[in-house]
């Protein structure tokens, strides 16, 4: 498929179940194919509703989605043909895990043998292969998860859709379904969406991630972009820690700006998401960041700061401090050797390169 | 190890040397009796009202002493008639200081009743025998009874009376499926006119199995959108469904009467409509129509209950998950679905067919003379023809049946699969 033609894609989606309020509003994704990409956001952000409406469970109440090049908004969810996770698997409990599997091939009407074929296969895949008698009931978590995986491969499927698949595992298991379903991704080279409000799932997972927020992609890009260069503050705020401090623009200038901070001192930024002179502006600046007592000053910004609290952590110490007129400013120092002493009280230069820190739109 | 930890567990011993066992029990002693002492109230209300009578009313059905008691002298001697011809002498001397002795104590007529429920026919003998009794002062007793009344040279009366002075008996089992003792104490049918109880058994399985199978044609389509529709809907549906649980059955029943009699409300609007002339207005009430309309409306909560219940844990994902894998809405539905919903349908169904085999008011009161069931049958002889051994009989056999379905039930779908909310 070429760059020009997305295998997915919402084209001015917009979705309302009242009438009153939108749900999704004006969603445009161009998804090629055999991307990972994840839909990231809040409970009620609209992640789920834009999964449901590319399922086909619901409709889109304005515009258009393509799948391929086709318009499916008047197709129904099983003539799509799009293998899709549900949040608690949605494995049929009167039917053993083969049944399972083979329920999508027999409604198809595939005959028997390549059905116990195909099935044999899928279950392999997942290292299942001797469980196809069981009955799902009799599964632990983690394996009735790779059934349904499983199950929403076994007719191979080009697209497929998971509903926070991986919610209701332990924190261990889920790492480590994290990479099975990455895997299979990668080997199967199906185009895969992904909606989940974790975080760190999300950035292990995917190509790229959808930053949802009240109906809108805040922002759409690869994890590390993500992180390291959000595009406005709810971005900055919702993956990672985020230190942020508010200030006024005082100039603008090639892409980097002054901020009069409100604690009074100047810093540097660089001009991501900000109006002009004057305008208020929230800075982000992540806590790894930022340097304690910086040997040099070329290119960064310097302010002090007075150590509240530091809390050892082993591989880094982190340290709460009073700084920039928050309370909540948080450096994780490195535990190197003969790393800055932290003494709960003093106040020391804290100082970062102007190009970590990002002055965005303002929050309140 | 140390070798606290390698005691046999019945050798274990608290600190003090008390064996652990008799320390727990003591510890939890006081707790069961307290449990003990809440549960007694309906425990002993349960055995004085319920276990106690119903047993009793039940052991009717083979124990029947009345007859032997009161003619206990005739009764002693019976036991040595060789069922041959008519008894001698002697046993007509029981007889008649039996009837004499009865007589006075008034129990001539109950006499009379239990002879008449076997041997039909035969009630006047002994109360026109008794009548007469004073007038027979001296022997030979044979032809002065005889005299006055042939029954008493009857050999058939009299081997009948030898069953009937025994305390246990089969007949009012074999009564009931439509047997009884015949002349040479084989076991023979009931003569055609008399065989009524299989039939009506019959009738009232399958007149269940009908009403079952509305409610669970009726009942589905409701408990799917009470389970599926937004709650402000099925809320206002599910009042709509308690609404008639919450009325009296007697006033269901009767307003089924004013809308399907002749003259009702249904009648009226059809002939008016002119779909059928007035001289040939359906006969809708009073007849097995009439007792399925009316009792499929009162069952049919017992049916959507269950099955509301269990549809409401049936997540959509299900649906949608078999959607996603290709099936349409029909197959999704009868794959996936239905399948699940099954435990609640055996519930309902097992429910409504109990409550339907022992029905009583509604047949009773809309039943007409095809519409009635066994338990109208029962009702009669308990509070008609006084006949409670054939009552007992024929309601021990109804409870035996029901057990049987519940077993058979369990055996199939499980009674732990079954869920009533």
């Amino acid at each position: 498929m070429s760059e020009a033609q997305p295998f997915v894609r919402f084209d001015k989606v917009q979705k309302s179940y009242d009438g009153e309020i939108l749900v999704v509003k004006n969603l445009n994704l161009d998804i090629p194919a055999g991307e990972f990409v994840t839909m990231l956001g809040p409970s009620g952000s609209g992640k789920t509703t834009c999964l449901m409406m590319l399922a086909g469970f619901e409709p889109a109440t304005h515009g258009e989605i393509f799948l391929g090049d086709q318009p499916i908004n008047n197709v129904p969810p099983h003539k799509r043909g799009i293998g899709m996770v549900f949040q608690n698997y949605a494995l049929f409990p009167h039917m053993s895990v083969g049944e399972n599997l083979a329920f999508p091939l027999e409604v198809r009407g595939m005959d028997k043998s390549e059905r116990e074929t195909k099935v044999k296969r899928a279950l392999d895949m997942v290292e299942l292969g001797a469980f196809g008698n069981r009955m799902p009931a009799q599964l632990s978590g983690g394996q009735q998860q790779r059934v349904a995986v499983a199950r929403a491969l076994v007719f191979e499927p080009e697209l497929i859709l998971m509903d926070e698949p991986l919610g209701a595992l332990d924190k261990q298991l889920r790492e480590q379904m994290q990479y099975e379903i990455k895997h299979i991704h990668e080997s199967l080279g199906v185009t895969v969406v992904y909606v989940t409000h974790d975080q760190s799932e999300a950035l292990t997972m995917s190509d790229r991630i959808a930053v949802f927020n009240d109906g809108v992609i805040q922002q759409l890009s690869s994890p590390s972009d993500l992180y390291e260069r959000p595009d406005n503050s709810f971005v900055a705020q919702f993956i990672g820690e985020n230190n942020r401090f508010d200030g006024t623009i005082l100039s603008v200038r090639n892409g980097k700006c002054k901020v009069k901070l409100d604690s009074g001192e100047t810093v540097d930024a660089s001009a991501v998401n900000v109006g002009g002179k004057g305008t208020r502006t929230t800075l982000s600046l992540r806590p790894e960041r930022i340097e304690i007592n910086p040997k040099s000053k070329a290119g960064r910004s310097i302010i002090s700061g007075k150590i509240e609290e530091a809390i050892y952590l082993g591989d880094h110490i982190r340290t709460r401090m009073s700084a920039g007129g928050s309370s909540e400013f948080i450096v994780k120092v490195p535990n190197t050797s003969g790393h800055t002493p932290l003494e709960e009280g003093k106040t020391v230069k804290i100082g970062w390169l102007t190009g970590d820190c990002r002055a965005l739109d303002p929050i309140a | 190890m140390t070798d606290t930890s390698i005691q046999p567990s019945d050798l274990l011993e608290t600190d003090d040397g008390v064996s652990l066992k008799a320390k727990l029990a003591r510890a939890t002693r006081r707790n069961k009796l307290r449990a003990l002492g809440l549960v007694a109230p309906l425990g002993i209300f349960l055995i004085i009202g319920f276990l106690w009578p119903i047993g009793a009313m039940l052991l009717r059905s083979v124990h029947a002493p009345d007859f032997g008691e009161i003619m206990y002298r005739t009764a002693a001697l019976m036991e040595d008639w060789d069922g041959e011809g008519i008894p001698d002498e002697a046993i007509f001397t029981a007889v008649v200081a039996d009837l004499t002795q009865a007589k006075e104590d008034k129990t001539i007529g109950r006499a009379a009743t239990r002879f008449n429920f076997s041997f039909p026919g035969t009630r006047s003998v002994f109360t026109r025998t008794g009548r007469k009794i004073n007038t027979l002062t001296e022997g030979p007793y044979t032809e002065g009874l005889i005299e006055i009344n042939d029954a008493w040279g009857n050999h058939e009366f009299w081997l009948n009376f030898q069953r009937l002075v025994k305390p246990f008996t089969t007949r009012f089992y074999l009564n009931s499926v439509d047997y009884q003792v015949g002349e040479n104490n084989e076991i023979v049918r009931q003569p055609e006119e008399r065989q009524i109880y299989v039939r009506l058994f019959i009738r009232t399985l399958i007149m269940s199995a009908i009403i079952t199978g509305f409610c669970i044609l009726l009942g589905y389509p409701v408990s799917y959108l009470l389970a599926t529709l937004p709650l402000r809907y099925s809320n206002l549906l599910m009042i709509l469904v308690l609404l008639p649980f919450w009325t009296s059955l007697l006033v269901r029943t009767t307003s089924w009467i004013t809308l399907l009699q002749k003259e009702g409300v249904l009648n009226d609007i059809v002939v008016g409509l002119g779909l059928v002339s007035d001289e040939n207005r359906l006969q809708m009430m009073f007849n097995a129509t009439g007792t399925t309309i009316a009792m499929v409306h009162i069952l049919l909560p017992f049916m959507i209950l269950p099955l509301f219940s269990v549809m409401k844990t049936i997540p959509p994902s299900y649906m949608r998950a078999a959607r996603s894998m290709g099936a349409n809405q029909f197959t999704a539905f009868r794959r996936v679905y239905i399948p699940q919903t099954l435990p609640g349908v055996g519930a309902g169904s097992i429910l409504v067919f109990i409550l339907s085999i022992g029905f009583y008011i509604t047949p009773a009161l809309v039943g007409g003379q095809s519409g009635q069931l066994i338990s109208n049958i029962i009702a009669y002889h308990m509070q008609r023809s006084l006949n409670w051994g054939l009552a007992a009989a024929l309601a021990t056999i109804l409870l035996l049946g029901v057990l049987f379905l519940y077993w058979l039930y369990n055996k199939i779908v499980g009674v732990d699969n079954m869920k009533f909310g």
